[in-house]
């Protein structure tokens, strides 16, 4: 027995890019993030060939999460075409040889930027958001080492305070995306800046949730079957936005969150957001035989 | 018919804040020299002193910012034992919260200069715990009203008001959730005079109907002399003199003090 036949043959790079100490690493920071649902968990977020801001922190959870059998789906704004989404995938397919999906329903792993899927994701499936700004108290606590503190302390209060600054100068809440929201009765969190149509998603869902943030250094997570309230006062409920009386101008399908898209004449036609969902309606609407999966939203409500 | 006469009130009640025996040093320098500070329930106790006397630290130490080498601090209130220094940085804050309101000097300090000013009342509701939109707008106006801070100018953000507004939205939000104790740290200093006897009007006025005790810390006489019952003059980290104002105004023991009174008059 020679040295040789012991020692692995030489390789350009290690499997899924990343080298082992790297995953390992983010594989403790998942599983703490896990056991302390919404809780940031900093990490040393490798260099990835891509510039910061732009994925790296789901880009490096999903390279280690991912193995030769899993199917990826990535999606950015809701579309699996988009050229970011499609450089992602084709990264990761090419450094670990997985197999890609637009499908929801046959993605094991999914990576997504500002969007979750419409249809329902099983509690086989894994979903990765990449997240620009974890920090929820940022807008209200500058000071990150006070910021740390005040979640340690569960020092929420301040978080209402940036509703009511919002309810009074424009009459409602216009937190937008990444709506603040309590992660079993104890963490707040940014839902990465999914929008408010998507955050009730995640409560209860049968789905593991990991947030990463490559640029900020932490991930945190939404184990299956965890609470996630948006924050909102007691005399003014939680909305979502106005979509569930849209309708695709070119699927034809209705009730989801829809992207706006203003036309030469000054109105603007809809366009469902979660593009799989809008080819699925077109192909099935065309005969073929699609399975379309079952949607959180139904007929525009989430049924409570 | 017999005369019975009741004991003294100040026989009778126990005072509201006692500060014993508080020493703080930095580094080499001692900011505060064993003091010893009381104030009794609907009293206003005033703190002059020079820059660098030490009142400021000391005043800092009553809101629970910072914690002496040596000393206590106890508050005589319902669910409040104990000495205060020992507290954890939670229980602090929910003291600190409900129970003393803090003006400061520098409105930078004390309030979010861009959030309206609405809001930073309601800030301190939302740390006790309100969490409803009504009740908030309510509560936050009435304290406003209370600072006489005008009602039009509700939702503008402190940045854009005056001095004079900006510590009327400060004293509002110390005085939003009924505090036992109210600290003022030179709450006119750099305000015109005008604007000054206004605002003190107001501490009057308050101070009045509501029965709150208050310290004020300030190196302005006139200040002390208008609103402090008694007082307590600093010099280099101890108190050198205290008594009722009138006595310390008309009749100054100590030198230092003899020449802070001269220097006024």
């Amino acid at each position: 027995m020679s040295l040789k036949t012991l020692t692995k043959p030489w390789e350009a790079m290690a499997y899924g890019f990343l080298d082992g100490s790297a995953k390992r690493e983010i594989r403790r920071k998942m599983i703490k993030a896990i056991a302390v649902p919404g809780c940031q968990m900093p990490y040393a977020s490798r260099e990835v060939p891509m510039a910061r801001g732009w994925g790296t922190g789901g880009l490096q959870v999903s390279l280690t999460l991912v193995n030769p059998t899993m199917r990826v789906k990535v999606i950015d704004q809701g579309a699996d075409d988009s050229v970011n989404a499609a450089s992602i995938r084709r990264f990761i397919a090419r450094v670990a040889g997985a197999p890609t999906t637009m499908d929801t329903l046959d993605a094991d792993l999914i990576q997504s930027r500002h969007r979750i899927p419409e249809e329902i994701l099983r509690d086989d499936q894994v979903l990765v958001l990449q997240v620009p700004n974890p920090e929820p108290l940022r807008p209200v606590q500058p000071n990150m080492s006070i910021a740390r503190q005040m979640h340690a302390d569960a020092d929420y209060g301040r978080m209402w305070l940036q509703l009511y600054e919002q309810i009074v100068r424009s009459g409602r809440v216009m937190q937008g995306a990444s709506y603040p929201s309590l992660v079993h009765g104890r963490h707040v969190m940014t839902p990465s800046p999914i929008p408010r149509w998507d955050v009730p998603k995640l409560n209860m869902a049968q789905h593991l949730t990991i947030l990463s943030a490559g640029r900020e250094k932490r991930i945190f997570a939404v184990p299956p079957y965890t609470r996630v309230e948006p924050l909102v006062f007691s005399d003014v409920p939680y909305k979502v936005e106005d979509h569930a009386d849209l309708t695709c101008h070119r699927s034809g399908t209705r009730g989801f969150f829809m992207n706006e898209i203003p036309q030469e004449d000054g109105s603007s036609a809809f366009e469902v957001s979660d593009s799989e969902w809008g080819v699925k309606a077109i192909r099935r609407r065309d005969g073929e035989e699609v399975a379309l999966g079952e949607t959180w939203y139904k007929n525009g409500r989430m049924p409570s | 018919m017999t005369l019975t006469l009741d004991a003294p009130r100040i026989v009778t009640t126990h005072p509201l804040v006692q500060v014993r025996n508080v020493s703080k040093s930095y580094g080499p320098v001692q900011a505060l020299r064993d003091v010893s500070a009381l104030a009794y329930p609907g009293e206003v106790l005033g703190i002059v002193g020079e820059s660098g006397s030490g009142k400021s630290t000391l005043l800092r130490m009553m809101n629970l910012e910072e914690t002496p080498d040596t000393g206590s601090y106890t508050l005589d209130l319902p669910d409040v034992s104990g000495n205060l220094f020992d507290l954890d940085r939670f229980a602090r804050r929910m003291l600190c919260a409900t129970c003393i309101g803090i003006v400061y000097q520098n409105p930078h300090l004390g309030l979010l200069m861009k959030h309206s000013s609405s809001g930073n009342v309601a800030e301190r509701l939302l740390v006790a715990g309100e969490r409803s939109f009504a009740t908030l707008r309510a509560k936050a106006s009435a304290a406003l009203e209370a600072s006489e801070f005008p009602l039009d100018r509700l939702d503008a953000p402190p940045i854009e008001l005056s001095g004079g507004m900006q510590q009327r939205v400060q004293l509002a939000k110390a005085i939003a959730l009924e505090p036992a104790l109210l600290l003022l740290d030179e709450p006119t200093t750099g305000l015109d005079v005008s604007v000054q006897a206004l605002v003190l009007d107001t501490l009057k006025r308050l101070q009045q109907e509501r029965r709150i005790t208050m310290v004020i810390v300030s190196h302005d006489l006139g200040v002390i002399r208008t609103l402090a019952d008694r007082v307590m003059v600093m010099r280099g980290g101890a108190v050198v003199e205290a008594g009722l104002t009138d006595q310390i105004f008309q009749d100054p023991q100590h030198a230092y003090t003899q020449q802070l009174v001269h220097a006024k008059l």
